[in-house]
């Protein structure tokens, strides 16, 4: 019997499938396979049964399509640490961060536990923010810069800090966790779908369509329940369409960051009518309330599809001038070529995904690897760029505009029937497991759901694509200068939310 | 007659952001505030107190009004085509300088004084630019001394001579130069970014940070008398003396305005440049003002 079972993104298995091994060859399997680099983990979780904690790691395979589900039955207050993952792999080093904050284990070989969040249900609660010791050279040369927890823009709080050689900066420290809603636990103690739903939009604000497409499609294939065509055109739609208004958006932030007034006020235009339009469908600019499990009240009519159809004629002609004008512009140029560069061996070492992943050089991509709603019929191929530096994400976001300006025309054209009788939701199966992966527009956002014997959720994980990248922007930074912070940041734009749940 | 400058400037300086601002809001398809709107801010700063940090000394609280009194200082030296500023002697064109310098001085050492790291990194970097823009203004002044055989600067505006190619083409490198040295300055584009929000890319305005009511007020205040200042500099350059004021005039606020909207056109049309290109580019002035010294050299020589 293999130490792993394979299942595919939606797809939901009984938990007794998922095969118990002790920590040694739990360990020995996620470190070998991690060695792959089509191979990296989306999620890495425990949960409490009895006295023990179940651990839970899913690596997907960027290959074949697969995600490896092992599990392991661990000991909370053993005495002896347990082997870090990270110490072989550091793309580890926030699930084992998470793991030691949330449960208290100990690990041998973790280079840092730097907490992840101050959250009330920490196992140490005397480790507070007020107390937190910060990273520290001892120099008389360097200077130390403190930015946040309130942000200078009033976006959302987080704290970094620098060790600066004059205008040089020689490391960063990001604390986050401000934001700590305890999602995940409200998860379980919300018993209704609706309620659930909501929660599942309210993740990151500015990725609704992808964390609600995630979460409905993780609910009905926990359900059992095959979604109609009608409601995966919407959902496609959906992600598609955020991910050309929040490029766009991002566009015009990285045009304020220089200090390039027309970028910044045309892109900023261009954006508006895009989120305009998620009003227009569904009421809510953000897209609240559009995507639900097994429904959808907001039928994608003939009428929405010529206004649609409108509003992307007059976007592409004027976005094409305005890209044309900007990156052909050598003030910008010189403020984006080169600038806070991560190297393919780092994106790899670090577990990189989603759009910063693939301006280093890594083709990873769930649109295309672990296809889910219509992207099998739209056979999505990954723009991959490889210079890893503010230039690369600026230019990746405007091939992905351009890429699903194209889907989006591709499927206008045809607009499935609105399914007017359908099968109504049934409960969750009990004492399964279920993982939903989608490509949200910062990259893989991942939702794990466990039942219990009685189909109650018993837990659920989230893993927001800002979890592993904020690591990225710090070492990003490194050897840049001070000022060219906010543009590298920019140029990320992680999720503070996201990050702190 | 001669205070005819000085009120002019500080006539020009109620409305110079305004036309700045404006251009940049019409540049970006937006309709944008009045032309008295950054006055009228200013006025309402003036209505408030200030609140002074407790790691703060003396030296903050004031810095902001000598700053605003260097500034003035300086304005009273500039003159009016042929009328004198308030204040003129010989050699004034230094004390202008360094009246400046010391303003800006206690602005600095302020910033420094409320313990901020931002606030040290801002004053740091206007340490340095003003350092490197001070070399441009001495040698372009010098170079008109050399070439009138004067040292003030009404006598060297009064007796320009624009005889020859060489000469205009100094009085426009002249010109450029000015216009760049007060961009520097002032903090404006393309070296400071007057807009931004992000505290890690400001210059001037990050070690202003701490400053608010009242001192905030004169500080910007300060900072639109500067540019009407460096504006009436430039147009001396245009004012030939001997004309009647009902040329003058219009003239000096013509190239007032000019000049506002090339301001306000440059920061809409071009990104900052990276942090540390600043240097270089305003070595360039340097070198620009050593190309305005050669030229006297050539016209002194065999002209």
């Amino acid at each position: 019997m293999s130490n792993y079972i394979a299942i595919k993104n939606n797809q939901t298995i009984p938990v007794q499938n998922i095969p118990v091994l002790d920590y040694e060859d739990f360990f020995a399997l996620n470190t070998g396979l991690i060695q792959h680099e089509e191979n990296h983990c989306v999620s890495y979780f425990g949960y409490r049964i009895q006295d023990k904690l179940k651990l839970t790691c899913c690596m997907a395979n960027d290959t074949d399509g697969n995600i490896l589900i092992s599990s392991c039955e661990i000991k909370t207050n053993a005495r002896e640490p347990y082997p870090s993952f990270t110490a072989h792999h550091l793309s580890f080093h926030f699930f084992e961060r998470e793991l030691h904050e949330n449960f208290g284990i100990n690990y041998a070989g973790h280079p840092w536990l730097k907490p992840v969040r101050f959250s009330f249900d920490r196992t140490n609660k005397d480790s507070r923010i007020e107390n937190y010791p910060f990273y520290q050279i001892k120099s008389e040369e360097l200077h130390e810069v403190g930015v946040g927890p309130i942000h200078a823009g009033v976006i959302e709080p987080g704290h970094f800090r620098f060790i600066c050689n004059g205008e040089q900066i020689l490391h960063l420290e990001i604390q986050l966790g401000y934001q700590h809603r305890g999602i995940e636990q409200l998860f379980l103690n919300k018993k209704k779908l609706l309620q659930r739903t909501t929660l599942a939009e309210s993740i990151a604000g500015d990725t609704v369509a992808g964390h609600t497409t995630t979460f409905v499609n993780l609910w009905e294939s926990l359900c059992n329940y095959q979604a109609d065509e009608d409601l995966q055109f919407a959902r496609t739609l959906a992600l598609e369409l955020e991910r050309l208004a929040i490029h766009t958006g991002d566009l015009s932030a990285i045009c304020t960051d220089i200090a390039y007034q027309l970028g910044s006020s045309v892109f900023g235009r261009l954006r508006t009518p895009l989120i305009n339009f998620f009003q227009i469908w569904c009421g809510n600019r953000l897209g609240k309330g559009l995507i639900r499990a097994g429904k959808s009240n907001f039928y994608f009519t003939e009428g929405l599809r010529k206004q649609l159809e409108q509003l992307l004629d007059a976007y592409e002609n004027d976005y094409g001038q305005m890209w044309e004008e900007f990156h052909t512009l050598p003030s910008a140029l010189a403020r984006l070529e080169k600038t806070g560069v991560v190297t393919r061996e780092q994106a790899i070492a670090i577990g990189l995904v989603g759009m910063a992943a693939k301006t280093s050089g890594i083709r990873r991509d769930v649109r295309a690897t672990h296809v889910h709603d219509l992207y099998g019929q739209l056979n999505h191929q990954p723009v991959v760029k490889h210079h890893g530096d503010v230039y690369s994400r600026a230019h990746l976001r405007n091939k992905e505009i351009r890429q699903s300006m194209g889907y989006i025309r591709k499927m206008l054209q045809n607009i499935p029937q609105e399914n007017k009788n359908r099968r109504p939701l049934s409960s969750p199966q009990p004492a399964s497991f279920t993982l939903s992966l989608a490509e949200g527009w910062r990259g893989e956002i991942c939702h794990c759901a466990v039942t219990d014997k009685d189909g109650e959720l018993m837990h659920y994980k989230i893993k927001d694509p800002s979890m592993h990248n904020w690591l990225a922007l710090a070492l990003a930074v490194r050897n840049n200068e001070i000022s060219d912070f906010p543009i590298c940041n920019k140029s990320f734009d992680l999720s503070y939310c996201g990050h702190d749940l | 007659m001669s205070i005819v400058s000085f009120l002019l400037i500080i006539f020009t300086s109620l409305f110079f952001t305004g036309i700045v601002i404006r251009t940049k809001s019409i540049f970006s398809g937006r309709k944008g505030p009045g032309f008295f709107q950054p006055l009228k801010d200013i006025r309402r700063l003036f209505r408030k107190g200030a609140v002074y940090s407790k790691t703060t000394s003396f030296i903050f609280q004031i810095a902001p009004s000598i700053y605003f009194a260097s500034v003035l200082m300086a304005i009273f030296m500039v003159p009016f085509g042929n009328q004198p500023g308030i204040i003129s002697f010989q050699g004034d064109f230094i004390f202008f300088a360094y009246a400046l310098a010391l303003g800006k001085f206690f602005i600095i050492i302020s910033a420094l004084d409320t313990g901020s790291s931002f606030e040290g990194m801002g004053a740091s970097r206007e340490a340095l630019y003003s350092l490197l823009v001070e070399p441009a203004f001495f040698i372009l002044m010098g170079s008109f001394a050399l070439l009138t055989g004067h040292t003030s600067f009404y006598e060297i505006f009064g007796s320009l001579h624009f005889g020859s190619y060489i000469s205009y083409g100094e009085g426009t490198l002249a010109a450029i130069v000015l216009v760049f040295i007060a961009l520097i300055e002032n903090s404006r584009m393309p070296v400071d970014d007057p807009k931004t929000h992000l505290e890690l890319t400001m210059v001037h305005e990050v070690m202003i940070l701490d400053n608010s009511g009242f001192d905030l007020g004169l500080i910007l205040y300060s900072t639109n008398l500067k540019f009407a200042m460096y504006g009436a500099l430039i147009a001396n350059f245009f004012l030939t003396p001997g004309y009647e004021w009902y040329y003058s005039l219009p003239i000096f606020i013509g190239v007032q305005i000019v000049f506002a909207v090339i301001v306000g056109t440059v920061e809409s049309f071009m990104a900052r440049f990276r942090m540390n290109h600043n240097p270089q580019y305003i070595f360039m002035l340097t070198s620009i003002s050593l190309l305005i010294f050669i030229g006297v050299l050539i016209l002194k020589k065999f002209v």
